[in-house]
């Protein structure tokens, strides 16, 4: 009796729950209550049409001959979700507008998207469910450990990738052996790009004359960043007076925040997340360290992390300035009509470039007249991606995508600032 | 700022978190003391309870002190709640079927947490508006004063509950011994309830005061929280509640002190590490009453 | 229970589950050669191989010892970064290095085992869980910044060990999940395995008989250390990346939810859990948001009901199948499982 009592109850928690997941997500827009629209996994090599997917939403065009797969992956669910939705809806986004413009050669794109969950053997079998269903080409991943793990899949397949958000130098580039993947691209920085970019725009526009560090341990985003900037620092001639470190999922830097205001810094680099920047931020006023925070682009967002007094002044570098160009404001209009505002960051307008360079490419490789997921189309589509990216531009390059010898975008950097508790763009640099 | 300054404020630091830590960790023993249950599920009621203070504050605008008793007494009902669907069907079952069971719950409030509220951290607005305040040329973050007193307050109230009132003496009985006790016209199942409800009392006046140290909420933050204090009660005597908060106080210290000198990387294993020295050179913690196995 | 005369003889026994188990090798691998089984499915079959081995070396620990070590992934961790670091250095090509990689990995692992399990297993239940706990999330901090300390680069830190030769294969995967199977088996029907079982039941009882607690515990311990190092070095020619992060005390959890379903001490049992659990997220992706809200229902549900897994300590045997059909049984067919492997 008792534990048939313990059943209904146990039901009704997990009924409760999940209606509750319905109810708060309408709370929060976007976020968790954006369930992914993935793929179910439909037979590997069933007919296209079969499939749920975005070109499927479209009338029929009778001049269609086909369509041309593109993979798009990340973590939709979980921990890492923000990131992953932003780059599914920022590349998606830009593929149903070329679709309903009538797609390329007569041909629609259609997007096979699936989640990772953040993990990278997911990520694998993931990816290698895509190849079976014949993608050209792939808008990922998200995460950088996730991404090198399919680039080992992908680079042997000669499978064009481009990543809108993995930042570390490892994921085209394989030090130890001295290749560069010549199948991966990415939109977005890596990571010493940035430590040395702040190391120098506190040295010769903030005039800094010593700095402070703390970075988390073990997220190699921030020590990425921190040896690069530490690095700078010694080349321009700025003291680094403390280097701190934390762990994942700590709260309490008030220890480290301490021994920083001991050692008395003109300012102090914090490349961490904007959740982490926040606290860290506002146990610093605490503890009576006024100086400015520096920080790279994972701050975006902080403003809701922190209150405005403790973040004034604090500044940090971005590939994405939000509202600063007319084609920044039309992107960022239609994201949110779409999406919500909830998930517009920098890996959306990251990953919309992306999908705009794939396409750009997809339309060099069609005039080969090669068959979509053909080893001669995705060559051409590589090809493509080098050929065509400096003539596209993009939200967060207007400049356009050329690559350096490394596949990394060669672009400047856009220096943002807090004020009055918004974060605004400052100048670029 | 001179060494010594140094020194303090980094004390102070200390205390701050192990006060935390202490609340935490009474709720841990409590139960431990009663049922001998690793109630793994603690420190995401924690998790709860800020979230509750979150939703309060941030989506229906209460005013804070609303929002301290939404979070108080949501951990309250959820605790008895627990108990009562998940612990209660397994009185009598193999203790390793309850642990599992204990991380079974564990872990589904921090999946559905994630599910509701979506895996980044809500930012939760200022509960108290304290200015810092000096004292011998030192200065004191207001809340850090606040926590260091509410925690000593809720301590000291729970010590003469647990010591002084026929509640406590039925607690103290059952853990003792509960068939004794059971003998002697003790409610069983009240007691474990109430100890259920005092514990989590206590953790929802942790999240409380976590919240105003470090506002925001997030799924998975009652895990490491839970462990640490966990490790408190441990290291005082599980069972003991002046050894949970020597504990607590002892973890947060301990924190601080291998923060300052510039190992923060390794503070989570030093943690464990303490702990893995305290059950091998004494199990039964520093205030903890040695036991002994039953045939 | 049963009488000998109801049962083929042992080596016949052994000889057809060998030559089954062979004939499933040899069938899978030619269609994965030929193309039959896309790339794909072979990827999930391996990693079901992968969970299998994990599955079935915690239930040592958890089903037939009667402890419960939550820092399972941490094992696996050490015997991966071992098998990785090895495959990584070495200069013989991969296919006689992996065996080797295996074998360290394990050894590794089991060496860990050794060393956490002497101190660890003098404490019981709750203790151990905890302490158990305390030294995964130690191996991952370990894992994470022993670079800092050693001054050269062994593990990579956060950024990962990078370019392991992928080398796991469906075959070599399945002949170490059937190795470890076997090798589990036999010595759960040896006299070791007889007194580890024993101190389960009764440790103050099986002490007084004379079994040396912490010999035996230690041995029990030590083997579900070493296949999960196996498991690991597999997982590492599998993903060709490591970073600690994956080895957390999650990943702990949801190998102790593969046993516990399946039923502690049974092995059919963890075999089949982590094939289901395994696939079943793969094909339903679309469910595959709501799994972990699933799996910590699962826990409680299962404690609560049926506290000792869908198969309790149900152990399926072909030769006691086969036993019955030829000598016959007045009893009813209990073989409803299906072959295991």
């Amino acid at each position: 009796m008792k534990k048939a009592i313990a059943l209904v109850l146990v039901a009704c928690m997990a009924a409760s729950m999940f209606a509750g997941c319905g109810m708060v997500s309408s709370l929060l827009p976007g976020g968790a209550g954006d369930k992914a629209t993935d793929n179910p996994a439909a037979g590997a090599t069933a007919t296209p049409a079969g499939t749920e997917t975005s070109a499927g939403t479209q009338t029929d065009n009778p001049a269609s001959t086909g369509t041309i797969k593109v993979g798009i992956l990340g973590p939709h669910t979980g921990e890492y979700a923000v990131y992953g939705l932003a780059v599914k809806n920022g590349a998606t986004l830009y593929i149903d507008k070329v679709n309903a413009e009538g797609g390329i050669n007569g041909k629609q794109i259609e997007i096979v998207a699936y989640d990772n969950k953040g993990d990278s053997a997911e990520a694998v079998t993931a990816f290698t469910k895509m190849v079976d269903e014949g993608i050209t080409a792939l808008i990922g991943d998200v995460l950088t450990g996730n991404t090198i793990a399919v680039v080992g899949e992908a680079y042997p397949i000669g499978l064009p990738m481009i990543t809108a958000s993995a930042t570390a130098a490892a994921v085209t580039y394989n030090a130890d052996t001295g290749t560069v993947y010549s199948n991966v691209f990415r939109t977005c920085f890596i990571d010493p790009f940035q430590g040395e970019k702040m190391a120098q725009y506190a040295a010769d526009v903030l005039g800094a004359k010593s700095a402070a560090v703390i970075c988390e341990t073990g997220n190699d985003y921030s020590e990425g960043l921190a040896d690069a900037f530490r690095e700078k620092c010694a080349a321009l001639g700025v003291n680094v007076v403390a280097s701190e470190g934390y762990s994942k999922g700590d709260v309490d830097f008030k220890s480290q925040l301490t021994n920083i205001a001991a050692a008395a810094p003109d300012v102090v680099f914090c490349p961490n997340y904007y959740e982490d920047d926040g606290l860290i931020v506002t146990q610093a006023r605490e503890i009576g360290l006024a100086v400015p925070f520096l920080g790279g682009d994972g701050w975006a967002g902080v403003k809701d992390y922190a209150s405005a007094e403790d973040l004034e002044g604090c500044l940090y570098c971005s590939a994405y300035a939000p509202g600063s160009s007319d084609a920044v404001k039309a992107f960022e209009a239609d994201y949110t009509a779409k999406y919500g505002a909830d998930s517009l960051n920098m890996f959306a307008a990251t990953s919309y470039d992306a999908a705009m360079v794939l396409v750009a490419a997809l339309k060099k490789a069609e005039e080969t007249g090669e068959q979509p997921g053909s080893e001669a189309y995705m060559q051409a589509v590589i090809a493509g991606i080098a050929s065509e990216g400096p003539s596209v531009a993009g939200v967060t390059s207007a400049a356009g995508y050329t690559f350096d010898a490394y596949n990394n975008p060669m672009k400047d950097a856009v220096i943002m600032t807090v004020t009055g508790g918004e974060e605004v763009f400052k100048q670029m640099y | 700022m001179s060494l010594l300054e140094t020194i303090f404020r980094q004390i102070l630091n200390g205390l701050q978190s192990g006060s935390i830590y202490a609340l935490v960790a009474l709720g841990y023993s409590m139960v431990y003391g009663i049922i001998t249950l690793l109630n793994f599920a603690h420190g995401d009621i924690i998790m709860v309870g800020a979230y509750l203070a979150w939703l309060a504050m941030a989506r229906l605008a209460l005013n804070p002190i609303f929002a301290v008793l939404v979070a108080v007494l949501g951990c309250t009902i959820l605790g008895m709640a627990i108990e009562k669907v998940a612990y209660k069907p397994l009185r009598g079952s193999p203790r390793i079927s309850l642990l599992i069971t204990a991380i079974g719950v564990s872990y589904f409030l921090e999946n559905a947490a994630q599910m509701i509220f979506g895996a980044s951290s809500q930012s939760i607005p200022a509960i108290i508006k304290l200015r810092a305040i000096t004292l011998g040329g030192v200065q004191i973050p207001g809340t850090a004063l606040v926590t260091l007193l509410t925690a000593g307050a809720s301590m000291a109230v729970l010590t003469i509950l647990v010591n002084h009132t026929r509640m406590g003496r039925a607690m103290r009985a059952v853990s003792e011994d509960t068939g004794a006790a059971q003998l002697m016209g003790v409610n069983i199942s009240t007691t474990i309830s109430f100890t259920f409800a005092l514990g989590s009392a206590l953790a929802g006046i942790g999240s409380v005061l976590y919240s105003c140290a470090y506002p925001q909420a997030n799924p998975t933050m009652g895990a490491m929280l839970g462990l640490k204090a966990f490790v408190a009660a441990v290291l005082g005597g599980i069972g003991s509640l002046p050894g949970a908060m020597v504990g607590g106080f002892a973890i947060g210290l301990a924190e601080a002190f291998v923060s300052a000198v510039g190992l923060s990387a390794w503070k989570d294993g030093v943690v464990f590490a303490i702990l893995i020295v305290v059950l091998l050179v004494r199990p039964t913690g520093l205030l903890g009453k040695p036991m002994h196995e039953k045939v | 229970m049963k009488t000998k005369r109801n049962r083929i003889p042992t080596l016949l026994g052994y000889a057809i589950n060998l030559a089954l188990f062979a004939a499933f090798l040899i069938l899978g691998d030619g269609l994965i050669q030929s193309g039959a089984i896309s790339k794909y499915y072979s990827k999930v079959v391996m990693l079901i191989g992968i969970n299998v081995i994990l599955a079935v070396s915690l239930n040592v620990a958890t089903g037939y010892l009667g402890q419960l070590p939550l820092g399972h992934a941490g094992f696996m961790a050490v015997g991966a970064y071992a098998s990785a670091i090895f495959m990584t250095r070495t200069a013989l090509p991969a296919s006689p290095a992996f065996p080797i990689g295996i074998l360290i990995g394990g050894a590794v692992a089991a060496a860990f085992g050794i060393i956490i399990g002497i101190p660890a297993l003098r404490l019981r239940g709750d203790y151990l869980a905890i302490i158990t706990l305390g030294f995964g999330e130690i191996i991952r901090v370990v894992l994470l910044n022993i670079d800092d300390v050693l001054g050269f680069t062994l593990t990579n830190g956060a950024a990962g060990l990078q370019n392991i030769p992928k080398a796991t294969t469906f075959l070599n995967t399945f002949v170490c999940v059937g190795l470890t199977c076997f090798l589990i088996h036999t010595m759960m029907k040896s006299r070791h395995g007889r007194a580890i079982l024993a101190l389960r039941d009764n440790e103050i009882a099986a002490d007084s008989c004379g079994i040396n607690a912490t010999y035996y515990k230690t041995l029990g311990f030590t083997a579900s250390a070493f296949f999960a190092g196996v498991a690991g070095a597999l997982y590492a020619g599998y993903i060709g990346i490591l970073n600690p992060g994956g080895f957390g005390f999650m990943k702990s959890i949801e190998i102790l939810v593969m046993v516990v379903l399946g039923g502690m001490g049974s092995m059919v049992g963890s075999v089949l859990s982590a094939t289901v659990l395994t696939a079943v997220p793969e094909l339903l992706r679309a469910f595959a948001g709501y799994r972990m809200i699933v799996y910590a229902l699962l826990l409680i549900v299962v404690m609560i009901f049926k506290p000792s897994g869908l198969m309790g300590t149900y152990d399926f045997s072909l030769s006691r199948l086969l036993g019955k059909l030829f000598y016959g049984s007045s009893r009813k067919k209990q073989g409803k499982a299906g072959d295991a492997r």
